[in-house]
């Protein structure tokens, strides 16, 4: 077997055996999948809790105006004193009281509302919204205006604007802006992500055999050139490996979760509802599935305009460039240094491009075909994360090819580079390293 | 300079490993300076010098694990090539593993990147394994052996390929008592088997015992070379030691008469003397004219102080 394999699979193995690969890869999964279900759960948990709300509205001009929702019930009570309801709101059913006072035109701020926990901030808007109507259209009214009734509904006019990207080919595809930058924002960090985390796993690889003096051992058996290379590949294939591996355990525990644990509750509250007879209750449910069900295949449509493809393919391309780069720079520091902490100083540079795409990534968000967000894809220093960044907006196929050109370019270029910063460094010993001294060893001779 | 140009038996094959007007410089620093050597074939060779002389890049530069700037370097009476490394075990002054890696599995890896098969690998692995009692350990890791056991794992990884050549740097710094004789009697066995071995070492009394040749290196040039019974001899400077039975007093003044200066070895019957002018059978002649010699030795000056002399003489 090629010798530059077998180091690969040493690398490989070591790393892909220890207890914080094994953990690490099996928890992120939990944490995603718990990120994606918890909140839909919450959601549901919500749904069965109704809240219901005491209206004493001693104006009598919003009885039965406020109208209920899934989350909130209105109930009008009548000729109750508000000091007794008070007091005995613990003993009742009811959330809180929301008091509207009588000449509420006139004291505009005079409305309020009572309860032991804090209100909800979706209550107070409803509330709100739908006493301003109401007053609205009692203003109106004054005015006496034929068909008023009509009028209104046929002026209330509810806008979304829908965004649509034209190519030059004459073809047009709508766009999600909320969704493509969720998934630009999680591309763009995985990437920063995994290049930081497996680029300076090579470097501590590297370190290790230099400070532990095997690595004299081993070039006196096979080149640096494939001891870097095997370590550089072997990494890179333990990366692949957690990538993948959570992509699918993620996947997995998703739709197991969904299939015991989201469609247990609804069924539960959908029994629940029939139990009580209520059938408001119930085809309100209905409602909300309807719209659940609308919702869900709006996200699927938002889904399909993205090209999972296109993303994942340059994912995977971004993500083994980017480390080949910054891997290898990593490892010629690694050589270059005897201790953990030396590192520092010789990590500063190479760590700062990587912050400063990070920040570019951010302002890419706002305006993915600006100048700004051009150039720093291209750049191959930040390229990986800026580009990724842009990719789920769509970007044109030569400026992909040319970022990627250009990386590939560089790569090549820092392993060269590192590789003869490496065959040195890994040799030297109690010396204090200079940027001079870096620069001398890369025009040593050797082979 | 002295340099014996010794024409041992062992130097009618071809030399295992020589090295021809070998240079190398870092920077400005000249660290091989013409360097030029030949290593017979089936012999123990030592590789002398001060710390900083240049024995650790020659010995890189042997393993091919740096180039030489210019010179030759012949293994086997051809050009050193890549491949050679299978036929080289090496055993680094800094000595080192992988501290996480099981004791096995870790042999087995650096015997495979010597080129052996798996099989080949498991089945020596075993041998040497069962040789020196270690085959507990294979499931240990390393960090848990203590550091003569690493050390002895350390050797058998180096010979686990049955190099033809073993370059060793140091082999026995660090070891205790046993662990440096075990060391020393599994070097000399090797070498019985056929095995050439170039060892550094500061160790003065162990080249004597061992090696059969030697190279002096110091400030990047060769000094000295050759055998080492032969530079003894050349470097002798006429001491002698004589046993006896009789008159002390006559015999010394006998020597001291015809020139020859006497000391007291500390012993009864035993005395030192320094004459570079004569011959032994001269000496002799005088003693056994006034007393009843018992013994009578030339002694060599050992090769600590030849290195002393010679690293230090301007």
């Amino acid at each position: 077997m090629n010798k530059t394999i077998i180091i690969i699979r040493r690398e490989y193995l070591t790393r892909v055996r220890k207890k914080s690969f094994i953990v690490m890869t099996l928890l992120t999964p939990v944490l995603f999948a718990a990120l994606m279900i918890i909140p839909v759960w919450f959601a549901t948990i919500e749904d069965e809790g109704i809240k219901q709300i005491a209206v004493l509205d001693s104006s009598q001009l919003f009885v039965h105006k406020i109208p209920s929702t899934d989350k909130f019930k209105f109930t009008y009570a009548k000729d109750v004193k508000l000091e007794d309801f008070k007091q005995n709101l613990s003993q009742t059913e009811f959330f809180g009281i929301l008091y509207i006072p009588p000449y509420i035109t006139y004291t505009p701020s005079g409305t309020e509302f009572f309860s032991y926990q804090q209100p909800p901030i979706g209550l107070t808007m409803h509330i709100a919204n739908a006493i301003e109507k109401a007053i609205e259209t009692e203003k109106l009214k004054t005015h006496n205006i034929e068909n008023l009734d009509e009028i209104l509904k046929s002026v209330r006019t509810h806008i979304e604007i829908r965004t649509f990207r034209m190519s030059e080919d004459g073809g047009e595809k709508e766009n999600y802006g909320g969704l493509n930058r969720i998934v630009a924002y999680g591309a763009a960090f995985l990437i920063y992500f995994f290049v930081f985390m497996f680029g300076s796993q090579v470097m501590r690889g590297v370190m290790e055999e230099k400070t532990n003096r095997i690595v004299e051992v081993i070039v006196s058996s096979v080149k640096p050139f494939q001891l870097l290379m095997g370590k550089v590949t072997g990494v890179a294939l333990v990366g692949l490996t957690q990538f993948l591996m959570w992509v699918a355990l993620t996947a997995v525990l998703v739709i197991t979760a969904q299939q015991l644990f989201l469609s247990g509750i609804t069924d539960a509250a959908l029994q629940q509802a029939g139990n009580t007879q209520m059938a408001g209750l119930l085809a309100g449910d209905n409602l909300s599935d309807a719209v659940v069900m609308e919702k869900a295949g709006e996200i699927l449509t938002m889904l399909q305009s993205i090209n999972f493809g296109v993303l994942t393919g340059c994912f995977l391309f971004y993500f083994l460039a980017g480390y080949l780069l910054y891997g290898s720079l990593f490892a010629a520091i690694g050589s270059a240094v005897d201790a953990e902490t030396d590192s520092q100083q010789f990590m500063m540079p190479i760590t700062l491009p990587l912050i400063f795409a990070m920040i570019v990534m951010v302002n890419t968000m706002q305006n993915p075909d600006g100048a700004m967000a051009f150039w720093f894809s291209l750049i191959p220093l930040t390229s990986p994360v800026v580009m990724m960044a842009r990719i789920p907006f769509g970007v044109p196929y030569w400026e992909l090819a040319l970022s990627m050109l250009l990386l590939v370019a560089a790569f090549t270029g820092a392993i060269w580079l590192s590789a003869k910063i490496y065959r040195t460094g890994i040799l030297i010993y109690g010396k204090k390293l200079t940027w001079k001294e870096l620069w001398k060893w890369l025009r040593y001779s050797g082979k | 300079m002295p340099v014996s140009q010794h024409q041992g038996q062992e130097m009618v094959a071809t030399p295992i490993l020589a090295a021809r007007e070998v240079n190398k410089q870092y920077g400005n620093t000249k660290v091989l300076d013409h360097l030029s050597m030949e290593v017979p074939r089936g012999s123990i060779y030592g590789l002398l010098g001060p710390n900083g002389a240049g024995k650790t890049t020659f010995i890189r530069i042997a393993n091919q694990i740096t180039a030489p700037d210019s010179g030759e370097m012949l293994f086997q009476g051809r050009r050193l090539q890549r491949n050679d490394i299978a036929q080289i075990g090496y055993l680094p002054e800094e000595r080192g593993l992988y501290r996480k890696m099981k004791v096995g599995e870790q042999a087995l890896y650096l015997a495979r990147l010597k080129g052996l098969s798996k099989a080949d690998a498991w089945r020596r692995i075993s041998w040497w394994f069962d040789r020196f009692e270690t085959g507990s350990w294979w499931n240990k890791k390393v960090e848990e052996l203590s550091k003569g056991m690493q050390q002895k794992l350390q050797f058998i990884i180096t010979v686990l390929h049955e190099p033809s050549l073993l370059i060793l740097d140091e082999p026995f710094s660090g070891f205790d008592p046993v662990n440096a004789e075990l060391l020393k009697s599994e070097i000399m066995r090797l070498r019985d088997n056929g095995a050439t071995v170039m060892l550094s070492t500061h160790n003065m009394a162990s080249v004597e015992e061992m090696c059969d040749h030697i190279s002096l290196i110091n400030k990047s040039k060769c000094i000295l070379q050759g055998n080492v019974a032969q530079i003894r001899r050349e470097y002798k400077s006429g001491e002698y030691e004589i046993g006896f039975t009789g008159d002390e007093t006559a015999l010394t003044e006998a020597l001291n008469t015809h020139g020859c200066t006497v000391s007291n070895s500390g012993l009864p019957g035993k005395i030192k003397i320094h004459a570079p002018e004569k011959s032994g059978n001269q000496l002799l002649e005088l003693a056994i004219a006034c007393v009843k010699v018992q013994s009578f030795n030339e002694i060599l000056p050992s090769m600590n102080d030849i290195f002393i002399r010679q690293v230090t003489q301007k």
